[in-house]
């Protein structure tokens, strides 16, 4: 919201720089953004007369002037314009004068002819006609009566360019600062002045109104309050320049006198306006009512709306006229051959008005207003002063008599002055009456210990609100900092502990840490080639999705990452390697929250990187998290990854995740020519097996003995099951398996395979016998042969 | 014999200056020292001497031993001392090729600073509590003074799932959640992601990391937030940070306020930096909201708290002069590479 620092000046004294203003208000709870002085890009211009006009000797569009700019000392200066006449008052830009757009002017010759300066047009001081409609777009500008016309008079100070415009942002809750009077009431609190409100008053004089209009809310629980008044014999023209001005500063044009009061009311008392003519209300019936489904309206922008029930409209006695608090229709506006014309000052329900400007998709300044929340009796007082300007403006004869409908109630909230709480609450000490003193400059009046709230502002109800107008004004920079006292442990839970261990073991591996959006678009489970009828594509979506690709939540993390690694794929890195602790979303049941689980998925492609590396990496991991008894199984079945190239890891049948070579064609999908690696592993899993915190056990005092064993099995025995065998042959004398060799080939039978471990043995309590070492080591043969292999010959 | 042991002992130091390596030395040991060898074989002959010069010889035979040992070890460790020398020339490499590197992973720069910030709140003693992200209206809007239609609804573009459940807009609901299962004394940080309805563009995401606080207690004022806040901004920036607290509205708190530290670049002046303000807003903050504590079965009237927020992308981008916010998201290597 813009302020006229002018017009805050009728109401508050507040003559002081920008800088010190903005500040104070932003303290005080009305921040400022930003302010900017009018003309400021504008030097060294003047008002100057022209004295005669000449045809220039070597030009037919020049004419040199000779300008008196008040100092007995004529300029001449050559202009292109035709609309001059000798005795013009216009702006002069002298010599190393600035105009707005950083435009210097200096003096220079024309076509052989000196020039002392340049005459200005309406746009080169950054003016439009609707500043100033009698002057022309293109010529220079002959200023008016309206300006003044002392020679030498700054131009910015002779046409009233020189306002301060101080930008606000106003919070949500104070619908009643979007208004001059409203922050001129913060103003005065702000800086201990004295508010000075007027009381409009109209004349009238030229008959009732009473009769002429008949006024009925249907719906007051959507509407407060309906009133209006008539105006005859209206006379359009341009506003006068102080008006026009005042609009200019706040941001708005200024269009005709009739549409200018309703803009000017609207900014000063913050109460939207609307006015239209009495000839197009069918039998003058004005009606507050839903509209009917399907009813339809031209708006003023001139679009046809349909209406539907939810939607509140002024109606007469067979159409809408307009959307309440919204836009009224083209067909009553304002014309050229209006005469009568009807001022409505009307209050509606806030979230009606939200609901039907949402609905019919147009926020306009009256509903972005009424949305918030206005105050019902502030409907009389704008209407009273639009009629005043009626008046004093001269554009039409105000009749006598208020059309109204009012259902609003006229009672302040009570809240008490609980002064003891609040000081405690704020940790301040002020007595009872520097309280009342801050809250009567917000307008709130007393009855014994109650404070009577404003009708303005609905959003005091509590005395925690009340607290927050005191420390505003008291000064929240003068409120101390006091250090929270009482014991209070701060700690992770542990699974934030073994989220972190999971995070720094994947970070010393080597794999960076990623972060993806968690909704993807149901297409992205085709591309990892999830079946059609697989339970994970039920999935929790979106109902006013941003796009295609972010409408529903995912249910496995393997999407957004292959789309990372795509991306990094496609920008030329030849190499990746990352994780993300990923959520996902899985659906329980209708109307209720999904199962929200956390996976641990890397992916990496590159450098090198094959199945053993990614494999390595979860071994590291697990190792990392005690987790040792886990199985690890072949799987065809797991659709994303190569059928040859994937295992899935549980603990006691429980499943951990999964981990492997992506397949090849969903790589293609992603357009990735390489191969690509990928694991996912189930935290709450992960946490329920494993352990961030390690144990220690004693170094050996004995030394161990290794064996080789190198053995001969059916090629399709996994090696896994081998090692199991050792380990269930060698018992608690075990301490290290280590696989050493695979060979197929020549001198081993087709079919077959040679596998060569290096097993070591210890036992804490002794040094090994050589017959307990035999002893073990025939029990580990005796499995190995249970399973299918023999010592190689 | 006298003669013979002075002849050995010359010759045994002529030769064995002479031996190029550890092997000829060894063998000179055994042609002087050995069983067979030649101060053995003269030793044999000590029987035929006399008794008067049988201790005379026989102590000279010793020192000529010694000497020869004596030699043999200098002689060996000058030999050795040449090996080294040569290895080591031999042996020069250019120390300027580059090491043979184990590529460490790095950790993403929004959660450097998360757990920065996780930490400095550990030390003030706060928790950290999470919560879902796809929740109920009740706890993202209702329970937090926002009804349905409220204005506030409009500044916060909410995903909704169906009319009871949303995408999260804050992590505040995660706050009404732990007032509902915990009574006070609370202390809570809550970290998480919220989505709201912003096209993805340098500056907005429909996905981001607010990190909101909560604290609930007996007699707890609002110079406890301003104290509070105050502590954790002067860690996070440094003890000369200078803040200020500027009313502000929001529904769940009253009063409300956000936290401005003044511009580190300009020292208040106005630059480009905070956009001429002179000061950057860092985080929004009030004390609890009444209406929000009865929400939560705690009175009003024996309680009190504050509660905050700030936006992790924000500080983050700040930190280190990230000027879109996408490149999060993007997770491009050599993005992630300089953190």
């Amino acid at each position: 919201m813009n302020l006229s620092m002018k017009w805050l000046n009728e109401f508050v004294p507040v003559d002081m720089e920008p800088r010190a203003f903005s500040e104070a208000m932003t303290m005080s709870g009305s921040k400022v953004e930003g302010w900017e002085l009018e003309g400021a890009e504008i030097d060294n211009v003047v008002v100057g007369k022209v004295l005669s006009i000449e045809k220039h000797p070597d030009s037919d569009h020049l004419v040199i002037c000779q300008v008196d700019v008040g100092n007995g000392d004529p300029l001449q200066i050559v202009t292109g314009a035709s609309n001059l006449t000798p005795g013009d008052i216009v702006p002069v830009a002298l010599d190393g004068s600035k105009l707005p757009g950083g435009v210097a002017i200096k003096k220079g010759k024309l076509r052989g002819v000196e020039s002392n300066g340049m005459l200005c047009s309406l746009g080169e001081l950054g003016l439009t006609t609707h500043d100033f409609p009698y002057a022309i777009e293109n010529g220079i500008f002959v200023l008016g009566d309206d300006c003044d016309r002392t020679l030498g008079t700054p131009i910015c100070d002779a046409i009233g360019l020189n306002d301060t415009k101080v930008k606000f942002e106003i919070t949500s809750n104070r619908p009643d600062c979007f208004s001059v009077i409203g922050l001129a009431r913060e103003a005065a609190a702000t800086f201990q002045k004295e508010l000075t409100l007027h009381t409009p008053s109209v004349k009238g004089g030229h008959g009732s109104a009473i009769g002429m209009l008949d006024v009925k809310v249907e719906e007051p629980s959507l509407c407060y309050n309906y009133s209006a008044r008539i105006v005859k014999n209206v006379r359009v023209k341009p506003s006068p320049r102080w008006m026009r001005e005042r609009l200019r500063a706040m941001g708005v044009r200024p269009i005709n006198n009739i549409v200018d009061i309703t803009n000017y009311v609207m900014l000063e008392y913050g109460q939207p306006m609307h006015a239209f003519d009495l000839r197009f209300i069918d039998e003058a019936k004005i009606r507050v009512r839903l509209a009917r489904d399907g009813e339809t309206i031209t708006t003023l922008d001139g679009a046809d709306r349909t209406l539907t029930s939810k939607n509140l409209v002024i109606a007469d006695a067979h159409k809408p006229v307009a959307i309440a608090g919204v836009m009224g229709g083209e067909y009553s506006g304002i014309m050229d051959d209006t005469t009568t014309i009807v001022f409505e000052s009307a209050c509606f329900n806030a979230p009606s008005v939200r609901v039907t400007a949402r609905d019919q998709g147009m926020r306009t300044d009256a509903s972005s207003r009424y949305e918030k929340g206005l105050d019902p009796n502030n409907c009389l007082p704008a209407l009273e002063r639009a009629c005043e300007l009626v008046e004093l403006l001269d554009a039409g004869d105000v009749l006598d008599g208020i059309l109204t409908d009012d259902h609003s109630s006229k009672e302040r909230r009570r809240i008490k002055l609980d002064v003891d709480w609040i000081n405690r609450f704020l940790d301040i000490n002020l007595s009872a009456d520097e309280m009342k003193a801050i809250l009567t400059k917000l307008a709130c009046e007393f009855d014994g210990d109650d404070i009577l709230v404003p009708t303005f502002r609905p959003d005091l109800e509590h005395k925690a609100d009340i607290a927050e107008e005191i420390a505003r004004f008291y000064g929240y920079n003068k409120i101390p900092g006091t250090k929270l006292t009482g014991a209070s442990e701060g700690k992770y839970t542990p699974e934030q502990k073994f989220s972190a261990t999971v995070s720094s073991t994947m970070l010393a591996l080597g794999l960076s840490e990623i972060m993806t959006y968690s909704f993807i678009s149901s297409k992205y489970y085709d591309r990892i080639l999830m079946p059609e009828n697989d339970p994970l594509r039920n999935s929790i979506v979106i109902s006013n999705p941003l796009g295609e690709d972010t409408s529903i939540m995912r249910t496995v993390a393997l999407p957004s990452m292959m789309e990372v690694l795509a991306r990094n794929y496609n920008n030329r890195n030849p190499s990746a390697a990352l994780f993300e602790l990923a959520s996902e979303y899985i659906p329980t049941a209708p109307d209720a929250l999904p199962n929200e689980k956390v996976t641990l998925i890397g992916g990496l492609y590159g450098n090198g990187a094959d199945y053993f590396t990614l494999k390595g990496i979860v071994e590291e991991l697990l190792d990392r998290l005690s987790i040792t008894d886990y199985d690890v199984e072949a799987s065809t079945k797991e659709y994303s990854y190569h059928p040859g190239r994937c295992a899935v890891l549980t603990v006691n049948g429980k499943r951990l995740g999964v981990l492997g070579e992506i397949h090849p064609r969903c790589a293609e999908n992603y357009g990735i020519k390489e191969r690509v690696y990928s694991f996912s592993l189930d935290m709450d899993a992960l946490f329920s097996c494993g352990q961030a915190e390690k144990s220690y056990h004693p170094l050996p005092k004995f030394p161990a003995v290794t064996r080789d064993l190198a053995l001969i099995c059916d090629d399709t025995i996994p090696v896994l099951t081998l090692e199991k065998a050792i380990r269930k042959g060698a018992g608690t004398l075990l301490e290290k398996i280590n696989l050493f060799d695979v060979y197929r080939g020549e001198q081993i039978e087709s079919g077959k395979k040679s596998v060569a471990f290096s097993i070591v043995l210890r036992s804490p309590d002794a040094t090994l016998t050589d017959d307990q070492t035999n002893e073990a080591l025939k029990e580990v043969m005796k499995e190995l042969e249970k399973a299918g292999a023999v010592l190689r010959a | 014999m006298k003669q013979a042991l002075e002849a050995i002992r010359s010759q045994a130091a002529k030769e064995l200056a002479a031996a190029e390596n550890q092997q000829s030395l060894e063998s000179l040991r055994v042609k002087y020292l050995g069983k067979k060898g030649e101060l053995t074989s003269i030793l044999k002959q000590m029987g035929k001497l006399s008794p008067e010069e049988r201790p005379v010889i026989g102590q000279l035979a010793n020192d000529v031993r010694a000497f020869i040992e004596q030699d043999l070890e200098k002689r060996s460790a000058e030999l050795k001392a040449a090996e080294l020398e040569k290895r080591l020339q031999t042996e020069t490499i250019d120390v300027t090729m580059p090491g043979k590197r184990h590529e460490l992973g790095c950790k993403h720069p929004l959660s450097i600073v998360l757990d920065e910030l996780k930490e400095i709140f550990i030390g003030m003693g706060f928790e950290i509590v999470e919560g879902p992200e796809v929740e109920l209206d009740y706890y993202n809007f209702e329970a937090l003074n926002i009804p349905k239609n409220h204005p506030a609804r409009d500044t916060q573009d909410t995903f909704y799932i169906n009319d009871n459940i949303v995408l999260r807009t804050q992590t505040s609901p995660v706050q009404i959640r732990t007032m509902e299962k915990k009574k006070p004394p609370i202390r809570v940080i809550s970290p998480g992601r919220v989505y709201r309805s912003d096209a993805v563009d340098a500056t907005h995401s429909p996905l981001f990391h607010p990190i909101e606080g909560l604290v609930v207690d007996k007699g707890i004022t609002f110079a406890d937030l301003k104290g509070t806040l105050e502590v954790f901004v002067k860690q996070l920036y440094g003890e000369d940070s200078v803040v200020r607290f500027r009313p502000h509205h929001f529904p769940f708190t009253e009063p409300s306020a956000e936290l401005d530290v003044q511009c580190f670049n300009c020292h208040g002046e106005g630059c480009r930096l905070c956009k001429g303000e002179g000061w950057i807003e860092i985080l929004g903050c009030g004390m609890v909201h009444p209406k929000v504590l009865a929400n939560c079965d705690i009175d009003p009237e024996v309680y009190s708290g504050f509660a905050f927020g700030m936006g992790l992308e924000r500080l983050v981008m700040r930190r280190y002069n990230i000027d879109d916010l996408r490149l999060f998201y993007e997770n491009d290597v050599r993005f992630l590479k300089q953190f």
